[in-house]
């Protein structure tokens, strides 16, 4: 490894080889239990540049909590490298407490019975924001969350959409360089995650905020990261864009057509008839091949009524993933 | 410093923050600090009707028991208010928010001491204190400047030593899930232990409340001291001078106890 290379300074995550071992005991008698250890993390590297916005994906039990709760410091490293905003997350925990903002989705980051007001308020305290610069960001973050009628409920009579909305506040009043989410948008309904992720968005381009959210939702993938990171078994499987996800082997993009009437499966170069129903038929392209000659083969050769390219649904490219690992 | 002053300032407002919710429904409040008051005076009570039947109590008349109990429940009071809520930890380690006081910039014992902070328990300190001075005022104390120093002393070093059991009782329940109960033997426990004279128990007890879990500093020691007593099981007499000693050796314990707890949540997970 190359101690001396001078570390990317717009490098927000760098983790090198981090592993985290648990020993996990079990029941093996009546009285005799055994350890087993379980190896959460197992040799993840990977690097995060300011202002990107990143999904973690995978499975249960995939290491993705654990990666989280390292890289905010909650957790130590058995080994391996963590950097995050220059510091080394569990050795500066409290320091680095004050540039990352945490939303857990299942556990709430607010004070169930005071109101958000309250909450906010308190934050400011803990996190030490000056009083004018805390005003402001409330400002902000109350109207473009549509926080106003909310400010005086007691936070355990919020709705769970409204209350993650409190809760992304919370985490953003501090104004930090980097908010984690930890399944922001599970059991919200369509229009809440869409506000959600368009938020997001927002917050990343107009403040640089570089986003991580671990999620099983791939929807909030398609719409808030342009980055991708899969982990399974520990072990980061896929490092890349959305469209480079899709583009792995074995998941080929399919041209649908449908023809003036039932005709035998048609014949075209580049590509292949998967499946045939009635009118319709399924083309399977290659993975990297282009569908435009296939296109304009079916368009000379045959009486087509519609066409369609359809990508491969990303459940199943990551399905294929993890079955792979 | 700076670090500790933020803490404090972090505390005070999480406090003020319950102590406000506390006052919003002025009549409820009321209640609950007289409800307390009755729950924690009931001992008092009987230690009273005790005394119908008998004259004293292993060598110690009403009022110098009264100072023993007021001391020990003036400590214990202070200790619960101040940081009683750390009784909660088991819960915040099996539900997850002690994660999320991890990722914030006040050290985590601060916030679990501060949330859910109650006022009510002023009611412990209220009827404790009132028992303390009717004591003082009936047992004519030969006071000097040496008696009241270390009365004063004395109340500190029993919130500081409470205090410090409040504290590793939570830190145990890093290790064991849901110790409350546990930590509540030795709190609440030692509290009711140290309200009567140690003469009544054996020497064994002594002992162990003076080298082991130094509860006989909170008032027996103070209290022979105060009484101008010598102490009954042949203890040196400087002993009634160590409460500052064993309550600063209880918050080392404490402090190195807490970190350890913590330390041993954040490599295991919980």
């Amino acid at each position: 490894m190359d101690e001396t290379a001078a570390p990317s300074t717009d490098a927000v995550i760098e983790a090198r080889d981090v592993r985290r071992t648990f020993l996990v005991r079990r029941r093996a008698g009546v009285l005799r239990r055994t350890a087993v250890e379980v190896h959460a993390v197992d040799g993840l590297s990977f690097s995060i540049e300011r202002g990107e916005m990143v999904g973690l994906l995978g499975p249960n039990g995939a290491g993705k909590s654990t990666t989280v709760k390292m890289l905010t410091g909650i957790l130590v490293p058995t080994s391996g490298r963590l950097r995050v905003a220059g510091l080394e997350p569990s050795a500066s925990r409290t320091t680095l407490a004050r540039r990352i903002g945490v939303v857990f989705g299942q556990r709430s980051g607010l004070w169930w019975d005071l109101p958000l007001r309250d909450s906010f308020a308190l934050l400011r305290r803990i996190y030490d924001v000056p009083v004018e610069q805390h005003r402001a960001a409330l400002a902000e973050f109350v109207e473009l969350l549509d926080l106003d009628d909310l400010l005086d409920v007691p936070v355990r009579s919020l709705s769970l959409g409204q209350r993650m909305r409190g809760e992304i506040a919370a985490a953003l009043l501090h104004e930090p360089d980097l908010l984690y989410l930890d399944e922001p948008t599970i059991g919200l309904d369509v229009v809440s995650k869409a506000r959600l992720r368009d938020f997001l968005r927002r917050v990343n381009t107009e403040r640089g905020t570089t986003v991580v959210l671990t999620t099983h939702d791939l929807g909030d993938v398609e719409h808030v990261c342009r980055r991708v990171l899969v982990v399974d078994h520990g072990r980061l499987v896929f490092d890349g864009s959305l469209p480079e996800l899709r583009r792995l082997d074995g998941s080929a993009r399919t041209v649908v057509v449908d023809l003036a009437d039932t005709a035998p499966p048609v014949e075209v170069e580049g590509a292949t008839v998967t499946r045939v129903d009635g009118p319709r038929q399924w083309l399977a392209l290659p993975p990297g091949g282009s569908a435009a000659p296939v296109v304009a083969q079916l368009a000379a050769s045959y009486p087509l009524v519609d066409l369609a390219i359809q990508e491969p649904e990303i459940e199943d490219v990551i399905t294929r993933l993890y079955s792979r690992g | 410093m700076t670090g500790a002053l933020h803490a404090l300032a972090a505390y005070r407002a999480i406090a003020r923050v319950w102590i406000r919710a506390a006052l919003t429904y002025r009549a409820s409040f009321v209640a609950l600090v007289l409800g307390q008051v009755l729950v924690t005076g009931g001992d008092f009570v009987a230690i009273v009707l005790m005394f119908a039947g008998i004259d004293t109590l292993a060598g110690f008349g009403l009022p110098e028991v009264a100072l023993l109990y007021g001391l020990t429940g003036v400590g214990i009071g202070i200790a619960d208010l101040l940081l009683g809520s750390v009784e909660q930890l088991g819960r915040r380690v099996r539900d997850g928010s002690l994660d999320t006081m991890l990722v914030r910039p006040v050290p985590a014992l601060v916030q679990v001491a501060a949330d859910q902070f109650a006022l009510r328990r002023l009611g412990r300190i209220t009827q404790s204190g009132a028992v303390l001075v009717w004591a003082l005022v009936t047992i004519g104390i030969d006071w000097t400047l040496g008696r009241v120093a270390v009365l004063l002393v004395t109340v500190v070093c029993g919130a500081v030593i409470f205090c410090s059991i409040f504290v590793l009782g939570s830190a145990f329940q890093f290790l064991a899930g849901d110790a409350a109960e546990v930590s509540n033997a030795f709190t609440y426990g030692g509290n009711t232990l140290t309200q009567y004279p140690l003469t009544v128990y054996p020497v064994e007890v002594v002992r162990a409340v003076t080298f082991l879990l130094p509860l006989a500093f909170v008032n027996w020691y103070p209290a022979l001291y105060l009484l101008g007593r010598d102490d009954p099981f042949g203890m040196p007499a400087a002993l009634q001078l160590m409460s500052p000693v064993a309550a600063a050796a209880m918050a080392a314990v404490a402090a190195v106890g807490w970190r350890a707890g913590v330390r041993h949540y954040r490599s295991t997970g919980s």
